[in-house]
């Protein structure tokens, strides 16, 4: 049921998209040179652009269901589906590893944290937790840069193609969702370790470590299982400011550059490519809900 | 946005989901070309090239690489000066309405073929063709019957004044005598094109492995917001004096980004005036890697003439007057830009431009007074429409409240996001508007083009049949001092007399770049710096 909606939910953003693109005053061809009528004329032809905005969103959507994205208005010899195809992939490498940082770190930090509970490392944790949600990646990028490049001399300003490249940008990334997750695992666990059954093993003489790592964080992973569905899809489809200060040929840009350009094809591909992420995530959340905890159906 | 979170109820404990990442890594990584060369130059280009297609792009990022990649009738020393390119030599008929060019025995595309006559006259037809949606095809307008052919009025191209005689010999018929004629041969719209690849791969004639070329250069790579690798193209005739083998053109647009890759030396040179960040400019132009030279581009305002206030004159000229362009250029922008008193900037070899209106607040009061608005007193809101960048603002701030403190005005900011800018500008919805022109050639025609009567570039609603007389009459004269003051006459109605204009500043360029390491760069008015000049000093990369 969920899955035969989502390509009317997606023809739902693309049409949506489009339109706030049209209504946005300005356009792709508004130039700083001013471009002849006549050439004007053939621009709106050529990209489809011509005729009601009704019939102009028709033949999108058309083109869109055949997985036709269009040309993109701003590089003018390249489709959106080249365009993404390119980024994309820089995009999820990045993203994903910052992914893996943020679970891997933020989940150990919030099993920490909520151990030493009412102590010195937990209060520090949170401090630590509490800067790096509130730390945007402009100022935590520049940093880093400044202490690791410029400083230290380890990784490069920027730049893509080599390892040492991606380590820089992929903190940059991670390090508030780190900071999110340490809260969101501590307090959950929290809430687990009261449980009977954690008493119980406890009392079986199980080791801490075995408690917290494997009994009590199965169960507390539950809301960092809902959270990462999201949160992937965010992470992966690309991030304008690390990508713009890193300088890496990803997709986060286009997010913002495109519309900014009223590249209404490219505004709408990556639109898409976001919403047809986030559905599968939120699907493999849903199903990852089911085999976590049985008591779970799907409808 | 940031990813919302949802709670699940109490759970039992199975299973932990843990992410999968190794294959995706290695998805981006991979053909990044790892362990690549690094070029023997390497530099900052600004944002990302819109197109390589020379009938299709427009600014300056695109003009360089395709500067690299193709060459024109003549061409650009690297001090900017016009000289033989694809011809070897050319004869101008004695009323200076026919050039016939002769193409050298040498010229050669990428691929081996010969640059032929008939390429230039079939690329300026594709360039001119409407379907090809050229946005700078006005440029052509100066050959007999291009104008009309563009617009339709003429079906036939044999009548337009570009023939191929043979292989190598051009001859072009100009509707008037243009002298400025040869540097526009060195445009990209003046650019020919090898049509047999546009025939074969459409839209992806311009990709690595597609694109032939006849420049010094050919394309090698192009990875969107990566990199633009180019390579030595063995074909072109003057390959021998070639001495950057390769050369990496980075698309960065952010200044603070542009500049840790040039002080980390991952770049060598910044082209782009934009990608020096403002900020450090006090410093950097202490510093023997800054070069900075006068460019022929202005920064000035325009007036809505067709409504209240600034359908008269004299409030006009009260506003230029109450203008305090040392102060922009002395707090504000701080790159030694000169206050500009013309449109035209100092500079172009010949022409002296007029001094415009001076500073003088006490007589721009009595100005307003007398267009019926004594110390800013009945004098309707008005509106000063700028594009939203950081240094605009400010300087948009400084300029209310100069027109504030000495009119006694107050004007209100709009600040809009550039294609909404762009688009006001268009449809002349602004009472004053901040604007900015390059010029594309070294003729003070280039500026002065724009506000003829009619002309897209205009922009203000303004029409002064002397001008555009004395305008068209200066482009009809051979002698060029005659020809000059009838163009200065003209401007002196534009920054002096109507002022439906007031300059404010002329730009300055930026360039880093180690003058112990780079050769072949010599700073010039018209911001074109062929890298086929270039060159490393003492070997080494």
């Amino acid at each position: 049921m969920r899955l035969a909606g989502a390509p009317l939910l997606l023809l739902a953003v693309a049409s949506l998209t489009f339109l706030l693109m049209r209504a946005a005053p300005g356009g792709p061809f508004d130039r700083e040179k001013q471009i002849p009528e006549q050439i004007l004329r053939e621009l709106e032809k050529k990209y489809k652009l011509d005729g009601p905005v009704h019939e102009q969103m028709g033949r999108y959507l058309w083109d869109v269901a055949r997985g036709d994205l269009r040309l993109s208005t701003q590089y003018r010899n390249r489709t959106v589906n080249e365009l993404i195809g390119q980024t994309l992939p820089v995009s999820m490498a990045l993203g994903a590893t910052a992914f893996a940082i943020a679970i891997v770190a933020g989940s150990v930090l919030g099993i920490c944290a909520a151990a030493a509970h009412n102590r010195p490392p937990d209060y520090a944790l949170m401090v630590l937790a509490l800067v790096g949600v509130s730390l945007p990646s402009f100022i935590l990028g520049p940093l880093l840069m400044l202490v690791f490049s410029f400083w230290l001399g380890w990784f490069p300003v920027g730049g893509w193609g080599e390892l040492r490249q991606l380590w820089l940008p992929a903190l940059a990334l991670s390090l508030p969702y780190v900071a999110y997750i340490t809260r969101l695992v501590r307090v959950s666990m929290l809430e687990v370790l009261g449980e009977d059954y954690v008493r119980t093993a406890r009392a079986k003489g199980v080791s801490e470590a075995r408690v917290l790592f494997v009994h009590a964080f199965r169960n507390a992973a539950l809301p960092l299982v809902s959270y990462s569905g999201p949160l992937a899809a965010f992470i992966l489809t690309g991030s304008l400011v690390v990508e713009t200060i890193f300088n890496i040929p990803g997709m986060g840009p286009f997010f913002v550059n495109s519309v900014l350009n009223r590249d209404v094809f490219l505004t709408g591909g990556v639109t898409l490519v976001y919403s047809a992420l986030l559905i599968a995530f939120n699907l493999t959340v849903d199903v990852a809900y089911v085999w976590l905890d049985r008591r779970i159906r799907l409808d | 946005m940031r990813p919302s979170c949802r709670r699940p109820e109490h759970a039992e404990p199975r299973k932990n989901a843990r992410p999968v990442v190794a294959a995706l890594l290695a998805l981006g990584l991979a053909g990044c070309g790892a362990g690549r060369e690094r070029a023997d130059l390497v530099f900052i280009n600004g944002v990302e090239p819109e197109s390589l297609d020379p009938a299709i792009i427009s600014g300056q990022p695109e003009g360089r690489l395709v500067m690299a990649l193709f060459e024109g009738l003549t061409s650009r020393d690297a001090g900017g000066a016009i000289g033989p390119g694809m011809a070897e030599r050319w004869d101008i008929s004695p009323d200076g309405l026919e050039y016939t060019f002769h193409i050298r025995e040498a010229a050669r595309w990428s691929n081996g073929d010969a640059v032929t006559a008939h390429d230039f006259a079939n690329s300026w037809e594709r360039t001119l063709n409407p379907a090809t949606t050229s946005p700078y095809s006005e440029l052509l307008f100066y050959v007999d019957g291009a104008e009309d052919y563009a617009k339709g009025a003429l079906g036939d191209f044999s009548r337009v004044g570009v023939r191929a005689i043979d292989d190598r010999t051009l001859r072009v018929r100009l509707r008037a005598p243009t002298p400025f004629f040869l540097e526009l041969c060195a445009f990209q719209t003046h650019y020919p094109v090898h049509l047999p690849s546009i025939a074969r791969h459409g839209i992806d004639w311009i990709k690595p492995g597609k694109l032939v070329s006849n420049g010094a250069y050919r394309l090698v790579e192009w990875r969107i917001n990566d990199r633009i690798r180019l390579e030595a193209n063995p074909h072109y005739w003057r390959a021998a004096s070639v001495r950057l083998k390769t050369v990496e053109a980075l698309p960065i647009s952010q200044a603070t980004t542009a500049f840790n890759f040039y002080s980390t030396g991952v770049a060598d040179l910044t082209l782009d005036k934009g990608v020096v960040p403002p900020m450090l400019l006090d410093e950097l132009r202490k510093r023997p890697d800054c070069h900075t030279a006068p460019i022929l581009a202005a920064y000035f305002y325009r007036f809505n003439v067709t409504r209240k206030p600034f359908d008269d004159a004299r409030v006009r000229r009260a506003f230029a007057m109450a203008l305090d362009k040392g102060f922009i250029v002395a707090r504000i922008t701080r790159n030694g830009e000169p206050p500009a008193g013309s449109l035209t900037p100092p500079g172009i070899r010949g022409y002296d431009p007029p001094a415009g209106v001076p500073h003088d607040p006490g007589a721009a009061r009595a100005l307003l007074a007398e267009a019926g608005y004594p110390g800013g007193s009945g004098f309707p809101p008005v509106g000063l429409l700028f594009n939203s960048t950081e240094q605009d603002e400010e300087i948009a701030v400084a300029v209310q409240d100069m027109f504030r403190r000495e009119l006694g005005v107050r004007i209100e900011l709009r600040r809009q996001e550039w294609k909404v800018y762009l688009n006001s500008l268009n449809r002349i919805d602004f009472d004053m508007a901040r604007s900015t022109w390059v010029a594309d050639y070294p003729d003070p025609n280039s500026f002065l083009d724009c506000f003829v009567t009619g002309r897209g570039n205009n922009r203000t609603g303004w029409s002064n049949a002397r001008y555009d007389e004395l305008v068209d009459r200066a482009n009809r004269t051979l002698d060029p001092a005659a020809r000059f003051a009838l163009m200065r006459q003209a401007e002196e109605i534009l920054v002096a007399g109507d002022v439906p204009i007031v300059p404010a500043f002329h730009y300055v360029g930026v360039k880093l770049y180690d003058p112990d390491r780079i050769g072949g760069i010599v700073m010039n008015p018209i911001d074109e710096y062929p890298i086929r000049e270039m060159f490393r000093i003492g070997g080494g990369r």
